[in-house]
Parts: C-alpha cells; sequence; structure tokens
C-alpha cells in the first residue's frame, strides 16, 4: 500500500512536470515546423526577387514588399487609435472612474476580447465598409483604413488590460504624495502615476502592435486584398494585403510542397520572429513584476 | 506662459481632462455594446428552429447551421479534451513544483510566445506537423490538437493564478497531517482553486471556439452534407461557415448571414458570460 502510493505520486509527479515542460516543445516544435516548410524558399526564390514589389504566385512573382507594407500601414493605423483610447480607458478604469462604473466597464472590455474575428470582419464588410466608402467618398470601402479601425478595437483590450494594471501597481502613496503638495488629481495622473507605470504602459503598447500585426480574419476580409505596395499616405485609403491575410487566403489553394507553398510557410517565420520579438522585449519589462505577466495571458 | 496658465486653472483643466478621458472610454465601450446588439436584433429575425436544426441548402443560401453548431461543438470539445489536463498540470507544475530558476523562467517566456503566436500561424504549424507529417489529414482530430496548443497559455496562466491563491497555511496543514505533496495538491490545493481554474478553462474554450484561421487548413470544411462521423474527417464550424458566407457565396441571403453571426455570438458570449458569473460568484463567497 505505502510502496504503490509512491510509485503512484512519482508517476504523477513526473507528469506533472513533463506538462510543465510542454510550451517549451511546442515553441520550440513550431519554429521547427516553419523552419523546415519555409526555409525551402530560399534555395527556390532569389532574395532579390523575394524583395521586389511583384506578388503574384501564379506566374512565379513572390515580391513580398508589398505584403509587409501592408501589414504595417494597417498596424500603424491601428495603434493610432488603440494606443490612445486603450491608454485613455485605462486610466478612466483605474483613477477616475467610481467603483460600480469600473465594475461594468471591466468584463466589458474583457468582452470585446473574446468576440470572434471573424464576426467583427463580418461587419466590417456589412457595415463599416459602406458606411465609410459614402462618407470618405472612395471608390471602396474595403480599405487598410477599415482594417485599421477594426483592428484598433481588437488590440484595445490588450492595451487597456495590461496598462490598468500597470497604473494598479503603481503604490498609493506615490498619488497620495502628489495630492498633499497641492497637485490636483489630473496633474498626480499625468506627471506621478503614468510616469511611474510607464515601462508597464509600454509593454501594452508592444503587445497591443503585437495583436494587431497577427490577426488574420478581419484583415482579409475588409482591407480589399490588393497585394500593392503601400508607401504613401493615400494608400491607407486603397485597398492592401497584409501578411496574414496572404497566408489564410492562399494556403487552402497551393499544391503542397510548391515553391508557393513554401513561401507562405517562409512569410509565418517571419511573423513569427516578430511575434517572439515583441514577446521577449516585453516581457523583459514584465519580469519585474510578476502579477502583470500572469495578467497578459489571462 | 502655458505652464502659468494651466497652474492657474489647473481646476479647469482637470475638469476638461477629466471629461475627455471619459469620453473615450464611452468611445470604447459604446461600440461593443452596439454591436452585440446590432447583431442581436438583426440576427433574431433569422433564427428560427429549422434554421438551427437544419442542414444548408441551394448552395447555402437557404437552410440552416445545425452541421456547423455541431462542427464547433465537437472542436471545442477535441480542444478541451487535449488542454485542459496539460495546461491543468502545467499550472500545477508552476505554481507547486517549480523553483524559481532558469529553466522556469524559460517556461514562462515559452508560454508568453505561445500566447503571442499569431493564429495563423498556428494554421500553418498545424498543417505542418498534425495534417500532413502525422497524417491525421484535414480532421477534428488535427484541428482540435492546433486549437489546443493555441489556448494552452490562457488555460496555464489563469489557472496558475488560482491555484497561487490558496493560502500557503493551507498546504502546511495538510501535510502536517501526513497527507503526501500529491494527495495535498489533488484534495486540498485544486479543490479550493477549481472555480478559478473553471473560469480559465472556459476563457480558453472561449478562444478556441471562435477562431478561424487556425482551422482554415487543419480541418474545417467548407460544405458537408453530413454529420462527420469520426475524428478523421473534417468537419463544417460555425466561424468557418461565417467566413464562407459573407465572402465566398455571390448573393447570399443577408438573413442567413446575421443569424449564422448571431448563433455563434451567443455560443461565445454564453461561455464569456459564464465564466465571469463564476469569478465574481467565488470572490463574494471566498473566506480566505
Amino acid at each position: 500500500m505505502e510502496k504503490s502510493l509512491n510509485w503512484q505520486e512519482f508517476i504523477i509527479t513526473r507528469a506533472i512536470k513533463a506538462s510543465g515542460y510542454s510550451a517549451i516543445v511546442f515553441v520550440g516544435l513550431i519554429f521547427f515546423f516553419l523552419l523546415r516548410e519555409g526555409l525551402p524558399t530560399l534555395g527556390e526564390v532569389e532574395i532579390s526577387s523575394l524583395l521586389s514589389v511583384r506578388w503574384y504566385p501564379i506566374e512565379n512573382y513572390f515580391g513580398v514588399l508589398p505584403l509587409i507594407t501592408g501589414s504595417l500601414i494597417v498596424t500603424i493605423g491601428a495603434a493610432l487609435i488603440a494606443v490612445p483610447f486603450g491608454i485613455g480607458t485605462a486610466v478612466f478604469i483605474s483613477e477616475i472612474a467610481p467603483r460600480w462604473a469600473r465594475e461594468i466597464l471591466k468584463p466589458l472590455v474583457e468582452l470585446l476580447g473574446g468576440l470572434p474575428s471573424v464576426v467583427l470582419g463580418f461587419l466590417g464588410i456589412l457595415v463599416v465598409s459602406p458606411y465609410l466608402r459614402v462618407f470618405l467618398d472612395l471608390p471602396t470601402g474595403l480599405t487598410a483604413f477599415t482594417g485599421s479601425l477594426l483592428l484598433g478595437g481588437i488590440a484595445v483590450p490588450t492595451v487597456v488590460s495590461v496598462a490598468e494594471d500597470a497604473l494598479d501597481a503603481v503604490p498609493r502613496a506615490y498619488r497620495e504624495g502628489a495630492w498633499a503638495l497641492g497637485a490636483t488629481r489630473w496633474q498626480t495622473i499625468w506627471r506621478v502615476t503614468l510616469p511611474a507605470a510607464r515601462s508597464g504602459v509600454l509593454t501594452a503598447v508592444m503587445l497591443g502592435v503585437g495583436r494587431a500585426i497577427g490577426e488574420t480574419m478581419t484583415v482579409m476580409m475588409v482591407t480589399g486584398n490588393a497585394p500593392v505596395l503601400a508607401i504613401k499616405l493615400g494608400s491607407l485609403f486603397s485597398p492592401v494585403r497584409t501578411m496574414t491575410a496572404t497566408i489564410a487566403a492562399e494556403m487552402g489553394e497551393v499544391a503542397n510542397g510548391s515553391t508557393h507553398y513554401h513561401v507562405l510557410f517562409f512569410i509565418g517565420m517571419v511573423l513569427f520572429l516578430i511575434s517572439l520579438i515583441v514577446n521577449i522585449i516585453a516581457s523583459s519589462v514584465v519580469f519585474r513584476a510578476k502579477k502583470r505577466a500572469e495578467r497578459i495571458l489571462s | 506662459m502655458t505652464t502659468k496658465f494651466l497652474a492657474r486653472h489647473r481646476h479647469a483643466v482637470q475638469r476638461i481632462g477629466f471629461i475627455a478621458i471619459t469620453l473615450m472610454a464611452i468611445a470604447t465601450v459604446l461600440p461593443i455594446i452596439g454591436t452585440i446588439l446590432f447583431i442581436l436584433y438583426k440576427g433574431g429575425a433569422a433564427v428560427s428552429w429549422e434554421f438551427l436544426s437544419g442542414f444548408p441548402h441551394d448552395g447555402m443560401r437557404a437552410g440552416g447551421v445545425f452541421p456547423a453548431i455541431i462542427g464547433t461543438l465537437y472542436l471545442t470539445l477535441g480542444t478541451a479534451v487535449f488542454s485542459v489536463p496539460l495546461g491543468v498540470a502545467a499550472a500545477i507544475y508552476l505554481s507547486e513544483y517549480a523553483k524559481d530558476n532558469q529553466w522556469t523562467r524559460l517556461i514562462r517566456l515559452a508560454i508568453i510566445n505561445l500566447a503571442g503566436i499569431p493564429s495563423v500561424v498556428y494554421g500553418l504549424f498545424g498543417l505542418g506537423l498534425f495534417v500532413l507529417f502525422l497524417k491525421f489529414g484535414t480532421s477534428i482530430l488535427a484541428a482540435s490538437l492546433t486549437l489546443s496548443i493555441m489556448t494552452l497559455p490562457v488555460i496555464i496562466s489563469t489557472s496558475e493564478e488560482a491555484l497561487r491563491a490558496v493560502p500557503q497555511s493551507f498546504r502546511t496543514v495538510s501535510v502536517s497531517l501526513g497527507a503526501t505533496r500529491w494527495q495535498t495538491i489533488r484534495r486540498i490545493v485544486v479543490k479550493e482553486a477549481l472555480p478559478g481554474i473553471i473560469t480559465g478553462i472556459i476563457l480558453g474554450l472561449e478562444r478556441a471556439a471562435g477562431e478561424t484561421a487556425p482551422i482554415l487548413f487543419t480541418g474545417a470544411a467548407f460544405f458537408l452534407p453530413r454529420l462527420p462521423h469520426s475524428p478523421f474527417d473534417a468537419t463544417m464550424a460555425l466561424p468557418y461557415h461565417l467566413f464562407v458566407i459573407s465572402t465566398q457565396v455571390p448573393e447570399m441571403p443577408i438573413q442567413i448571414q446575421y443569424g449564422t453571426a448571431l448563433v455563434l455570438l451567443v455560443f461565445v458570449l454564453t461561455l464569456n458570460l459564464s465564466a465571469t458569473v463564476i469569478r465574481s460568484r467565488t470572490r463574494a463567497k471566498r473566506q480566505w
């Protein structure tokens, strides 16, 4: 009895430990399979052609610049929306709102985080883009700007929850000190609380941007899917195509093992590396406050 | 000059500032409520018993969404089968066993990275590993496995937080009464943390149920005339179905589109609300 209990406990402990390490294994596996299917690209397509401005896979043009600029312009637009509104909402929830408003706002923002991106894309097609087309007098409502607008909404919950945790973590004594010196609450927020929480707020911005770069379905549905170089300001109001949307739209139709297939995996590899870099930088800040790291994920 | 001006009128500045921030928060929240009410209103007209229990026909331009509902249920349950034991065990490891060393930090870094990987990259990974390398084909099994790795970080981090919230004295007392470490974890720590763990599981599954990109090439089917028979069959799913009928099918009746969006939204919102309710009820009831 005693013996079998020990034996059982030994196995269970081992299984739990293995589960603990599984996260490392999965990140490794993901990277391995992206490399395995993506790296052959470098042997099949010349670098100069990969860095050209023409994406037309049927005729073997695999220039990824239009896709990269597409992702960039949509993401920058989304960040311009999500950062001020996300930080503003976080300041409101943590510093200004009465208790009852906080109790309503927090679950609502979380709810936005849980809305399926395909539903937002659907509304983007049916409601947002027709409205924008008429309002801005454009030939089509499916533009980078439409994508930015919806992506901003998708990135907001991430920014709010991380930034709010950072503000929460600022010791109350900081604020009391400022008030005692005669600062108004508004001055305290801008000159004491926000500066004290700046590393966490920066993390919030980075994770929000990371979320926006990786978003797929909404962007694929509303940005018009035109792989053209987007480097002018006017590109914001014309159709573009992002890296994520390209993978999602084309992977279903390519032959396994073809050059096109390898290039799509190569783009996936680039996306993986971008998110890896963003998250490593963000978490090097986050590790100082462990509670915050846990909140990012939940 | 301006600084002086601002300082003299700092109370007016504060009033204007507070109004501006409040308006920003309202501008953030109103579209959320608006979106949900709009879909409830528009989709409500389309949803009927026939819509929920019927197969699509006439090239999806008529009929219901039954196979997509069942498919999403299968995928969500399939995801749970893999991600719940693995995720909860990993959380137990991090909260009860792991020492604060380099390896543990690496695990945490890996979890944060898993949470940040774009969903479409999960789709590529699932295609490479499960569909092609392990030869599962485009199937419920391959899609569920892909989704479960994607949901792991949510389940791990929320469960770990719940386990850590159990006071250390509970463990000390249990061990001092002669219980082994595992007995203490199973009968005391996990039991006390259960509502928090369940919240984490639901939040993870909510994400799995609503995702489209990871199942695009791993298990989603455009249209199937029958329900899947085994885990090795492909399946229809609500999010993919909504994507298909709103972008790929010309002259699709708008009612069916809104109805499908409503069913998906209700599915996801139910999960989200139940997680919120469980969490706030345990917070209210907690005595330690």
